[in-house]
């Protein structure tokens, strides 16, 4: 399913797949005929209730994403390893205010876990704030729309850093320590934090989390780059 | 780009982990021997971009792991890690 122009969701049948927890991560390995592979970590955007599905970003100049998106077909087969991850991981049986932090297509492993509330019919209170270049570039924004507008206790907050639609009434920046007071609970109400996305966005929204008072270790945090290991 | 910008995190090799300890390391507790700080090892600093893995504590960016994987072997240096606890 394309996402966007430039993000595509795939759905993988993994045999033997002994289920994934919300927030970890694949990694899929590509082999050239001539033996030449290439691995990258992919975060698993769908909820452990519902199989697994990856959802990826193409960098023009990957040597894996440009499959994914642009060439993957229906009956392909990848080599992958996981799940991956037991830090970077929410249960929804944890009823500690959750605040997700997204930029980008740092919004996926977070995804999992929106999803994965409200399949497991999770109560704890959900924020998610997403950060997009505009607003075509938001993945699942008709899903989050149909999620949020449920009353369950989701709210999810757009801020669009480069372009915004006429009329557009959210945030225009790229998130600080002020929108992140404006938005986010106060350090007093102890929320669970999960942050995704670059490097650079990570740090600006860890730092401006720090500023409001959070404790450290309640912030996990997931950093992504081009390059794979 | 920078540098600081190739900075990723112990959750980017999560896989290259569980592939040599042959357990998911990421919620793994870890000591640096410089620093003497704890942390999970999701939290600490990665870089991939070197020739092989190195890991840096993120208090005081002394190196603490560096993996290398060539011609089917695998070479792990822990000299700056005082604990790891696998679990």
């Amino acid at each position: 399913m394309q996402e966007t122009p430039r993000v595509r969701t795939l759905t993988l049948d993994v045999p033997g797949w002994p289920g994934h927890r919300a927030g970890q991560h694949l990694d899929v390995r590509l082999t050239a005929e001539d033996g030449y592979t290439a691995q990258r970590s992919y975060s698993i955007a769908s909820a452990p209730e519902d199989g697994v599905e990856l959802t990826v970003e193409r960098l023009d100049d990957g040597e894996v994403s440009p499959y994914l998106v642009d060439e993957a077909r229906e009956g392909d087969r990848i080599e992958v390893r996981g799940p991956i991850g037991r830090y970077f991981v929410w249960e929804a049986s944890d009823l500690t205010p959750l605040l997700l932090v997204a930029g980008g297509s740092g919004v996926v492993p977070l995804m999992s876990m929106v999803r994965h509330r409200a399949s497991a019919g999770g109560t704890a209170s959900a924020k998610l704030v997403y950060s997009s270049r505009t607003l075509e570039d938001v993945i699942y924004r008709s899903e989050l729309d149909e999620l949020a507008a449920r009353g369950d206790g989701l709210e999810v907050v757009h801020t669009l850093t480069r372009e915004q639609p006429e009329g557009w009434t959210g945030y225009a920046r790229r998130i600080d320590p002020e929108l992140l007071r404006e938005v986010a609970w106060p350090a007093s109400a102890r929320p669970r934090v999960y942050v995704c996305g670059s490097t650079r966005f990570v740090d600006a929204a860890a730092d401006g989390l720090l500023a409001l008072g959070y404790e450290p270790q309640s912030i996990r945090t997931e950093r992504f780059g081009a390059t794979g290991t | 780009m920078e540098t600081r910008d190739l900075r990723l995190d112990g959750n980017a090799i999560g896989g290259l982990l569980l592939e040599v300890f042959g357990v998911d390391m990421t919620a793994a507790p870890s000591v640096c021997a410089s620093c003497g700080s704890r942390e999970a090892v999701a939290r600490l600093d990665v870089y991939v971009n070197a020739p092989g893995v190195v890991v840096r504590c993120c208090h005081c960016e002394a190196v603490m792991i560096r993996i290398v994987q060539g011609g089917g072997r695998t070479w792990l240096d822990l000299s700056g890690t005082g604990c790891l606890e696998l679990g």
